[in-house]
């Protein structure tokens, strides 16, 4: 018996997040009673809209979402990335602000920066053996302390077009960000399943002992995994600094760690380590900006938007518990019993 | 009683950890030996502190509470708008306040352990919650101008030889007085570290694993709202933006102290040490004031490497010899 | 007779699918050790957990002193007068010896500890069993062997009537062994019953008086110590008449062929604390060497060993004639060697992966991530290892945590034949499979030896080792102690081997 297209979509991660943007969209569209809330307009051949402000706003949430898939996947987790996008942001802006280097120059420094900061969690988790968590907490106070420094915990302003083209500019009438974000998921997605190192990751986080068994080596993996969270944050963190043209090494990134958890989980990739989905976690995070947008619609000062966000993740980790799905699996049976 | 001092080296290290940088410290910094710096270590980390009490509770369990910084914000504003604007008595807010973080921390605990989540996770959606909260309540800081509570900023006890403990100072003492108590003196502090080292055995142990782990995320929820009201008399004002990243330093407070994160061993006093440490290094950065707040931020982070670097090296050895 | 201070009677159990416990009677006499003796899947463990309170059995009563008991957690057992101790230490290391005597029950008035009396109650449990240590000192940095002294000593601290001691030797060395023994003497003098589960047949016979033997959830018999042979216990164990001499004539025509050509793998005094003892062992390309041996007696420790999981203390390893040091699994399979652990679901399946990801998987890690295995020879490896295993399953995609475990077992198998091994590590590999799965397995072992792969084959089923086994090494309690090969092999002489102690098979045979 072959599934139907339609069965094996519903069953894909993306599913309950796209239907949580779904109805939001149409909360929207109900408080408004107008459709302005869909409305994209085309001037000067760039596409304009809430629609397009979410796929811009949302970009950086979504390539640490991407990073913090592979972490979460190999059964980690990242708590760093807001500080490394601080990092990154420091590190170009002080190079292209203070001393007349070029773009390309200080970009890859910035992200090489976070991508060593990366490695240093993984060698962490894997040499050292301390927790995940405690591994990147530690990161997490150092990285901002060490991005304050860098900018003599001034915000530094950024003034160069090229930079700037990166958080503000537009390709194909998209925002670049959006662009480079798909571009990244496409990239990751070859790469991940084009080669072995997705099948390696999921094992990894399947069942560690059996992939050491099957002679894999998993610190290797592991590392890699957190170096690649590094670098999403470091990137993250340039879109960030170009989108307002400043590094704000204080507030840069902040609570970008849960925003990236959350949208990994909500994407339907398990705490616990093993299969992910790169998709789910990009449109996990399109729902949580889609969530802070239909709040300051609905006349929510945007400093209650965390409330919503919580009970958000609450409740999709309760749902994913074994708990509750033993007691919904009971009522189903009832149901179906009756 | 060689066995006694292995067990407390952790606790030594970090005793002689302070006292060599209070030292240094001195030696670089004039008047910084003084009875009134060494009062003000107590006072000004007198909000960290109390929440690192909590803390040192659920490390010692295991677990880890990333919540406390936010509901400090929240106990802050909660307090000066109950009281300023709509002229509740201070004692009935605090109250109110006490409960509500009590009740926060319950509920955590009850996700934590009937619904088998990991503890970081519901403490992160905790601490959205309060701030978002908080930040519901007032975006803007509120000044309390309430008699009982502007006389209690004021207020210092002078227990003579020219010291003056304030207010905030006092309530540090007495919630680590307390703490040590509960810690070290009573059935669920030991428990607590019996379910740290490992929960299985107590369980096997016949302990009550499940209650004791729900009390102590809803006795530390009631420690930050401690830690809040603390806050509150130290300010002078109720801020929802209070206690940011405070939920860190009162990690790395604990770690310094020599308790285990992975749980299961550590001492009250240590965590005394560690408040005593952070202090020290805040009051040197401000006395050098050439240096940033950034420098706290990577001096405490590094310690904090440091210290868990060291952990590990000791456990390792005592791994190898079982 | 007097009345027993425990008795249970016709205790069932059972778990979906299998039935744990059927009809068991267990009695042990207030002043005596009894030894409760079983191999895998006996039913020890079932009945020990439901004597603690562990579980709820279906059927039967449990009677101590004479009274009905049926106690619901191991703290109502306790209350009772049932104490436990472990194989697994269950106590806190990280905390004093004195605490964890006294975690749960300690001394104080109005909630607060009393520290003094505490550790003059933790004092005097422990000089009960003639043991002084500074009760201060943390529980972790103590030998194995005395945390187990610990154990005992919180047991006893509860007025306990019946001491159950669950492999309380499994990691103890001959000395420590001794001074368990000696404790446990004592307090059978004190009037105290204790049931005391090893694997170990020297140690039954140096301290018990009378044992318990129970295979596949049934009582097979009880005897007292003294009037039971080695090799009587031994066969009473394995459920096989010591008369019966097996041989698999398919295989035997293949037996004693002689080789010249140097071994695969050689191993000298091999050894690891703990695990095994001095290890003399050769494996050739073209033989199945079987590895017999009781529960506990080194076999799976010699397959990490030789598999790079655990490292050697001692002794050395050469592989194809070049001395090699192995310090991962990862290294062992680059030499072409493959490992089946007996444990599928820990150490084995990737349980949310398809069948496709775990047979592919042991291949792609040794070339790496860039030299991948394209698609389609993925689904053909697949495919063909389906096809030529009988793996049963819906289709290449399924998870394999969907498969039964005859056909996971066939999975991990493909894994690392795909791998084209020389030599194969085969633990356990029959272990909770059924009949017609055993047989192909069986077969699949045959062939491979056909093929001219060097196979290591564990099992604790002594006509399995005895049907597929060119060659076979007996080990008894870490050591190595017998080699049959040929004609040699037959399962009486297994498991004389296996018994060990002063047998002569001649006058056992004619019991």
């Amino acid at each position: 018996m072959s599934e139907t297209r339609l069965q094996s979509f519903c069953r894909s991660p993306v599913v309950w997040p796209l239907a949580g943007i779904l109805l939001l969209v149409l909360v929207n569209l109900v408080h408004d009673r107008s459709t302005a809330f869909l409305q994209v307009t085309v001037t000067d051949g760039h596409l304009y809209g809430t629609l397009v402000d979410i796929l811009n706003q949302g970009s950086r949430c979504m390539l640490v979402a991407l990073g913090m898939t592979l972490v979460i996947a190999v059964s980690g987790v990242d708590l760093s990335v807001g500080s490394l996008m601080a990092v990154g942001a420091a590190v170009a802006a002080v190079l292209l602000a203070r001393e007349a280097h070029s773009v390309a120059l200080a970009m890859t420094a910035a992200l090489a920066a976070t991508a060593l900061a990366g490695l240093a969690s993984g060698l962490l988790v894997t040499w050292v053996r301390v927790q995940p968590i405690v591994a990147t907490l530690i990161l997490m106070v150092v990285g901002r302390g060490v991005a304050q420094l860098i900018t003599d915990g001034n915000v530094i302003i950024i003034q160069r077009a090229g930079f700037e083209f990166l958080g503000n500019g537009y390709l194909l009438g998209l925002p670049f960000s959006t662009v480079l974000v798909v571009a990244l998921y496409l990239g990751a997605q070859v790469v991940l399943r084009r080669s072995a190192a997705g099948l390696f990751i999921e094992a990894a986080g399947d069942n560690e002992t059996a992939s050491r068994f099957a002679g894999l080596a998993v610190g290797r993996v592991k590392c890699l995994a957190y170096m690649t969270s590094g670098l999403c944050a470091g990137l993250a963190g340039l879109l960030a600094a170009s989108n307002i043209r400043a590094a704000d090494t204080l507030r840069g990134g902040e609570n970008m760690e849960l925003d990236a958890i959350f949208a990994v989980v909500v994407g339907g990739t398990a705490l616990t380590g093993g299969r992910f989905s790169l998709l789910g976690s990009l449109v996990g995070a399109l729902l949580l900006q889609t969530l802070t947008v239909t709040m300051y619609n609905l006349g929510v000062p945007p400093a209650v938007a965390p409330v919503p966000k919580a009970l958000l993740i609450i409740g999709v980790c309760l749902l994913q518990s074994e708990k509750s799905r033993r007691w919904l699996g009971g009522l189903w049976s009832a149901r179906k019993a009756a | 009683m060689k066995a006694s001092i292995r067990r407390r080296l952790p606790l030594l290290v970090t005793a002689g950890t302070f006292v060599v940088l209070f030292v240094t410290a001195g030696i670089m910094y004039d008047g910084f030996f003084s009875s009134r710096v060494f009062v003000n270590l107590f006072t000004d980390t007198a909000s960290t502190g109390v929440a690192a009490v909590g803390m040192t509770l659920v490390i010692f369990s295991g677990g880890i509470d990333l919540s406390v910084g936010a509901v400090i914000g929240f106990t802050s504003i909660l307090m000066a708008t109950l009281v300023e604007k709509h002229g509740v008595h201070p004692a009935v807010a605090a109250t109110a306040a006490l409960a509500l973080g009590a009740g926060l921390g319950a509920f955590m605990g009850m996700l934590i352990q009937v619904f088998r989540q990991p503890p970081f996770l519901v403490t992160l959606a905790g601490m959205f919650l309060a701030r978002g909260g908080a930040w519901w309540i007032s975006t803007e800081s509120t000044e309390i101008k309430h008699p009982l509570l502007v006389g209690l900023s004021g207020f210092a006890w002078e227990p003579g030889g020219g010291l003056r403990l304030p207010t905030t100072a006092l309530v540090l003492v007495a919630a680590l007085a307390a703490g040590y108590v509960l810690a070290h003196h009573t059935r669920f502090g030991r428990n607590l570290l019996a379910i740290g080292g490992n929960e299985q055995s107590a369980l096997l142990m016949g302990l009550p694993v499940a209650a004791t782990k729900i009390w102590v995320y809803t006795l530390n929820g009631a420690c930050a709202a401690l830690a809040g009201l603390v806050a509150v008399i130290y300010s002078g004002s109720g801020n929802p933006s209070q206690g940011i990243g405070l939920e860190l330093d009162a990690i790395a407070v604990v770690v310094i102290g020599g308790t285990l994160l992975s749980g299961g061993r550590g001492h009250m006093l240590g965590t005394l040490f560690g408040i005593l440490i952070f202090g020290t290094i805040q009051s040197a950065l401000l006395f050098d004031g050439r240096l940033g707040s950034a420098w706290l931020r990577i001096v405490v982070g590094l310690l904090l490497l440091g210290f868990i670097l060291l952990q590990r090296l000791m456990l390792g050895r005592a791994d190898r010899r079982s | 007779m007097t009345e027993p201070l425990l008795a249970m009677r016709g205790i069932g159990k059972r778990f979906p699918g299998v039935v744990a416990l059927n009809g068991v009677d267990f009695s042990v006499r207030a002043g005596e050790i009894h030894a409760l003796l079983g191999e895998n899947g006996a039913g020890k463990s079932t009945l020990i957990k439901v004597l603690t309170g562990v579980y709820a059995p279906d059927a039967g009563e449990i009677l101590l002193n004479g009274r009905r008991v049926a106690p619901a957690s191991p703290k109502e057992a306790e209350a009772c007068g049932i104490s436990t101790v472990y194989q697994e230490v269950n106590l806190v290391p990280s905390l004093s010896i004195a605490e964890n005597i006294m975690l749960g029950r300690q001394p104080g008035r109005a909630g607060l500890l009393n520290w003094r009396a505490l550790r003059r109650r933790a004092r005097a449990a422990l000089a009960r069993l003639e043991i002084e240590c500074d009760v201060e000192a943390e529980l972790g940095s103590l030998s194995v062997a005395l945390q187990q002294m610990v154990a005992i000593a919180r047991a006893l601290d509860l007025q306990a009537r019946l001491l159950v001691l669950d492999e309380p030797t499994a990691s103890l060395d001959e000395k420590e062994v001794a001074d368990l023994f000696a404790i446990m003497r004592r307090l059978r003098g004190e009037g105290l019953g204790i049931v005391f589960v090893t694997h170990f047949l020297e140690q039954v016979y140096a301290v018990t008086d009378r044992l318990t033997v129970l295979r596949n959830g049934e009582l097979v018999g009880e005897h007292t110590t003294a009037g039971l042979s080695r090799l009587a216990l031994v066969s009473q164990m394995l459920g096989r008449e010591v008369t019966a001499e097996i041989a698999a004539p398919g295989v035997a025509a293949a037996k004693g062929e002689k080789k010249s050509a140097p071994p695969l793998l050689a191993a000298r005094g091999l050894a690891r604390r703990g695990a095994i003892q001095g290890l003399d062992l050769e494996l050739h390309c073209g033989e199945v060497t079987g590895l017999a041996g009781l529960l506990g007696s080194g076999r799976t420790e010699t397959a990490r060993l030789l598999f790079g999981i655990d490292r050697a203390d001692a002794g050395e390893l050469r592989v194809r004639g070049t001395l090699t040091r192995l310090r991962s699994p990862r290294e062992a399979a680059r030499l072409g060697f493959a490992f089946c652990s007996e444990d599928r679901k820990i150490e084995g399946i990737f349980p949310n992966l398809s069948v496709r990801e775990n047979l592919i998987f042991a291949l792609q890690a040794k070339q790496g991530a860039w030299r991948v295995l394209g698609r389609a020879e993925q689904v053909q490896l697949t495919e063909h290892y389906i096809a030529a295993l009988r793996i049963k399953t819906p289709g290449p995609e399924t998870p394999i945590r969907n498969l039964s475990g005859g056909n996971q077992q066939k999975v991990l198998l493909a894994r690392w034949l795909a791998t084209q091994p020389e030599l194969i590590i085969l633990d356990e590999p029959t272990r909770g499979i059924d009949i017609g799965a055993k047989a192909e397995i069986e077969q699949i072992i045959a062939k491979l030896r056909a093929d001219g792969l060097a196979v290591l084959f564990i099992s604790s089923e002594i006509e399995e080792v005895v049907h597929n086994s060119t060659r076979v090494v007996v080990l008894r309690e870490r050591r190595r102690v017998a080699e049959f090969t040929g004609g040699d092999i037959t399962a009486g002489r297994l498991m004389s081997a296996m018994a060990g102690g002063h047998v002569e098979s001649k006058r056992q045979d004619s019991e």
